[in-house]
């Protein structure tokens, strides 16, 4: 038994591990695989119940991809993707539901296993399990859709059958069947074992929006609701295995350091330590629990190869950064009318000089994960966002193949990209303590928050030129100069470069989102050692900022009103002049701003991960301090599955941005990272979190878009301009610093 | 040498180093995972538990320092503040990834304990130790608002004691 407490409809992922077989056996392992080869991903599997495993018993005999209807009349969504907070397990469980016309409270989740194509992300060509970029509904939609309707046609034909009556004259409502001529009435549970009999339609036309009752509905609540509010809730670092150990790993001071040897003497002779062994990424500490564990790592002594380690500290890259931005040989990434040109002709220009530093993501649980380790199998339990990715480089870290290794996904305390590793860094980690110590015990993993705050893979360090001007002829020029890393250059997602230019590092820039006449974006990405990933809206976390915080300089230089001035710019974007009209209303925009010593509001709008958002902000500058007293945010995501968990992910990225805004910041003194816990890298606490939030959902009738991320870019441009509003002080840097601004 | 101590009404005894975090012997030795790691330096607020009825940060807290002592812990939750906060963080949707809910809501009971009617302000002040990552501090405060309003009607009916 895993499990220290009552599983909660999570915690029975291991019922459907299909590559060990214990709620659905090999054979029709190989069926379901072979379905998902021929595209039918809708098929149907029928355990043998005598062949299921003790512990299986909530597998019913409706099993289906994403659908499992349980005897007990339990419906249970087989989830493909990670749910790290944004609310993913409730949102997929109410399309099925909806299709299906079940009731809520019979819904349960559980996720999925690794596996690829049947449960590849479909926005990434279906060839990767992972969560990320905010597609998880909009990938599942379709999929989900169809086969919420194909169990619910199912159970129909099973009815109609049992009753001997025509299926067009059956009704579906709450989970329950009805005939009502003959008066029958059936629960889903009941119908389960028959419906499993019956052939898989194809090709099940779908509900009519119109009637939709659990898409679109405020009230749903959150899956995993009681479970998160009791203490209940699974996360990796709660695993217990029997016999298992915890391992903590010493890594280099200095990203690119290598072990050159170590002493592990003085370690193992601490009580409770009972494994010191290298591995690729350092050396790892093995003690019977977390606290001998890390008396050992402080007794051990490493000498570090530092050869080839990065020894630049922020300053230093600061000056590079600045100095690459004017050479020649920069990416072009956008180019439109003449630049140049326009901004020399012009009268009068606006500058402005943007850095954005490394940011950590710090998710509350510090990575974990956990390795069980046979002769020929390998199991991990982690909040695993690239399920396959992780499996493959497990099975290269253990020497096994990937169909070999099992992936537990357990719901994750937070990720906002950490957890989202082309080399599934800790993952692999922990495979290799396993492969190290013979696989003698299973081991846990965890990363302390000081390992978190200095173990890199950064929003990258960032900084941005722009020069932009209102020509003679009315039009806007706009050239932007952009220094950063790449974040996917070297990286298995490397074919995502097009023509040279990483998406990842320059995407939502202004020439991309405006109606500019004449634009020029380039990029230069220099080489540093120190790891970065995507973090929480990636790119946009620094392209929404400086774009917006210039369109609104330049509105303000021409005597504009900011919204009037982005509205006639986005003449060709119904959506962003949707939801900037919708959040300018609602902040009562039209309304002169009370007039107040230090009080002011600014505007901001984005469009990231195919949703819009705009945000009106409010602030008092009171000394050196921003507090934020408002923000009124409209959102453009398509239909909106869940809205109360949209207006949750708003509010969310509002406080992830405001906390970048005001004050994370990751630095270096040669090589080495400043910052090691909560205190030196603050993160927004309740005191900092406007007091009104308000957030509005634009109708739609399109296909969902993204959630988790679009939130976050425009929260910090709005603040700024609303601070530049209050005071006249341009903030260009984050995080802000008022003190600083003051000077420049 | 055992050291002994209360943990959710029950009698317990650990023989573990005398120095070891409050939070690692609920966590690794008594398996009440319910209270979680989150920093280590009382920076976070994922350990907090009640010690003797008070908000403590489990993980400063030395095992030898609960010696005789009451702990709760978020799966020994109970009484009318507890119970309160935990139905409003459902009914409000609260948690979204939910690692740092088991200290909120352990913070929230204990302030609503001692204060049944807090303002936003008294809000902000006893949860301002309490990170959450997700930002769900908007619903924080209105659960714990919805709760202080739960238990003042139920003061206001004693009847249905």
């Amino acid at each position: 038994m895993y499990y220290p407490h009552t599983p909660g409809p999570q915690a029975l992922a291991s019922g459907t591990d299909l590559a060990s077989g214990t709620a659905i056996t090999r054979r029709e392992f190989v069926r379901l695989v072979t379905l998902a080869g021929s595209g039918l991903t809708l098929g149907i599997v029928r355990p043998a119940v005598a062949e299921s495993a003790p512990g299986a018993a909530a597998a019913g005999p409706l099993v289906m991809p994403f659908v499992r209807i349980a005897p007990d009349n339990t419906v249970t969504v087989i989830a493909k993707h990670l749910e790290a907070g944004q609310g993913v397990w409730t949102g997929l469980s109410a399309i099925v539901a909806e299709e299906l016309d079940a009731s809520w409270e019979q819904m349960r989740v559980e996720s999925a296993p690794a596996q690829v194509p049947l449960y590849g992300n479909l926005a990434f060509g279906g060839k990767l399990q992972a969560t990320g970029g905010s597609t998880a509904i909009a990938n599942s939609w379709e999929q989900l859709r169809q086969a919420g309707a194909t169990a619910r046609a199912m159970l129909v034909v099973a009815a109609a059958r049992q009753w001997r009556v025509a299926a067009a004259d059956i009704t579906v409502s709450e989970g329950v069947v009805v005939h009502a001529a003959s008066g029958k009435r059936a629960r889903f549970g009941e119908l389960a074992v028959a419906a499993a009999r019956e052939p898989v339609p194809t090709g099940v036309p779908l509900k009519d929006p119109a009637r939709f009752t659990l898409i679109g509905n405020e009230k749903l609540t959150r899956l995993d609701a009681r479970d998160k509010s009791s203490g209940r809730q699974q996360f990796a670092i709660d695993v217990m295995l029997p016999g298992m150990m915890t391992a903590l790993v010493l890594r280099p001071p200095r990203f690119g350091g290598k072990v050159s040897s170590f002493d592990a003497s003085k370690a193992l002779a601490v009580p409770g330590v009972v494994d010191v062994v290298q591995i690729p990424r350092g050396v790892a500490v093995v003690g019977r629990d977390l606290w001998s564990a890390r008396k050992g790592r402080e007794a051990l002594t490493v000498s570090w190869d530092e050869s080839a380690a990065e020894k630049r500290g922020t300053p230093e890259l600061l000056k590079e950064y600045r100095a690459l931005a004017w050479q020649k040989e920069a990416v072009l990434v956008a180019e439109r009318g003449d630049a140049e040109r326009a901004l020399r002709e012009a009268r009068q220009r606006v500058e402005g000089e943007f850095e954005f530093p490394y940011l950590a993501h710090a998710p509350m649980e510090p990575l974990t994960a956990v390795c069980r380790l046979g002769p020929d199998k390998c199991e991990i339990w982690a909040g695993c966002q690239f399920q396959t990715v992780d499996q493959a480089n497990a099975a290269a870290a253990v020497g096994l193949a990937p169909a070999q290794v099992s992936i537990n996904t357990l719901a994750a305390g937070g990720t906002f990209g950490r957890r989202a590793t082309p080399d599934s860094d800790y993952i692999a980690e922990v495979a290799s303590i396993a492969k190290a110590t013979g696989g003698r015990y299973p081991v846990r993993l965890i990363w302390t928050r000081e390992d978190d705050i200095t173990g890199g893979r950064y929003r990258p360090l960032n900084y941005h030129h722009v020069t932009a001007a209102i020509g003679r002829d009315g039009k806007v020029a706009y050239r932007q100069r952009i220094v950063g890393q790449s974040i996917i250059a070297g990286t298995a997602f490397g074919s995502m470069m097009k023509n040279g230019v990483d998406p990842t590092a320059v995407g939502g820039n202004a020439a991309e989102q405006y109606d500019l006449a004449h634009a020029h974006i380039s990029w230069n990405a220099p080489k540093v050692g120190v790891p970065v990933l995507w973090w929480r809206s990636v790119e946009n976390t620094h392209t929404a900022f400086s774009k917006e915080v210039m369109i609104d300089e330049l509105a303000q230089a021409a005597g504009e009103d900011p919204v009037a001035f982005r509205l006639r710019l986005l003449g060709s974007r119904p959506r962003h002049v949707a939801a900037l009209k919708l959040a300018a209303a609602k902040a009562g925009w039209d309304q002169p701003f009370p007039k107040a010593a230090g009080r002011g509001r600014g505007v901001a709008v984005h469009e990231s991960f195919g949703s819009v958002v705009a945000q009106v902000a409010e602030v008092t500058v009171q000394g050196d301090t921003i507090s934020v007293d408002r923000v009124v945010c409209a959102v453009d995501c398509g239909i909106a599955v869940t809205p109360d968990v949209v207006k949750a992910q708003m509010q969310s990225a509002i406080g992830f941005g405001l906390s970048a805004a005001l004050h994370g910041r990751i630095t270096l003194t040669g090589g080495r990272v400043d910052q090691s816990n909560f205190h030196q890298y603050p993160v927004l606490r309740i005191n900092e979190m406007p007091r009104a939030i308000e957030v509005y959902i634009v109708p739609s009738g399109n296909a969902p878009s993204g959630v988790g991320e679009p939130g976050t870019p425009p929260i910090a441009p709005a603040v700024a301009n609303a601070v530049r509003a209050a005071t006249g002080i341009r903030l260009h840097s984050l995080p802000f610093d008022l003190a600083a601004a003051r000077q420049a | 040498m055992a050291i002994k101590m209360t943990v959710n009404g029950a009698a317990r005894e650990l023989d573990v180093d005398p120095e070891m975090p409050l939070l690692w012997a609920l966590r690794d030795h008594l398996q009440l995972t319910g209270t979680k790691f989150g920093c280590g330096m009382a920076l976070c607020g994922a350990c907090t538990v009640h010690l003797d009825g008070e908000p403590t940060r489990s993980c400063v807290t030395p095992v030898s320092a609960v010696q005789g002592r009451k702990v709760t812990t978020i799966e020994g939750l109970s009484g009318p503040a507890g119970r309160a906060v935990q139905s409003a963080w459902v009914d409000l949707n609260v948690p979204q990834c939910g690692y740092c809910q088991s200290g909120q809501i352990m913070s929230a009971a204990a302030l609503l304990a001692a204060k049944p009617s807090p303002s936003d302000a008294d809000i902000d002040s006893a949860m301002a130790g309490n990170l959450c990552r997700c930002a769900t501090y908007p619903r924080i405060r209105s659960a714990i608002h919805q709760a202080a309003a739960t238990l003042s009607a139920a003061g206001a009916a004693p009847a249905r004691e």
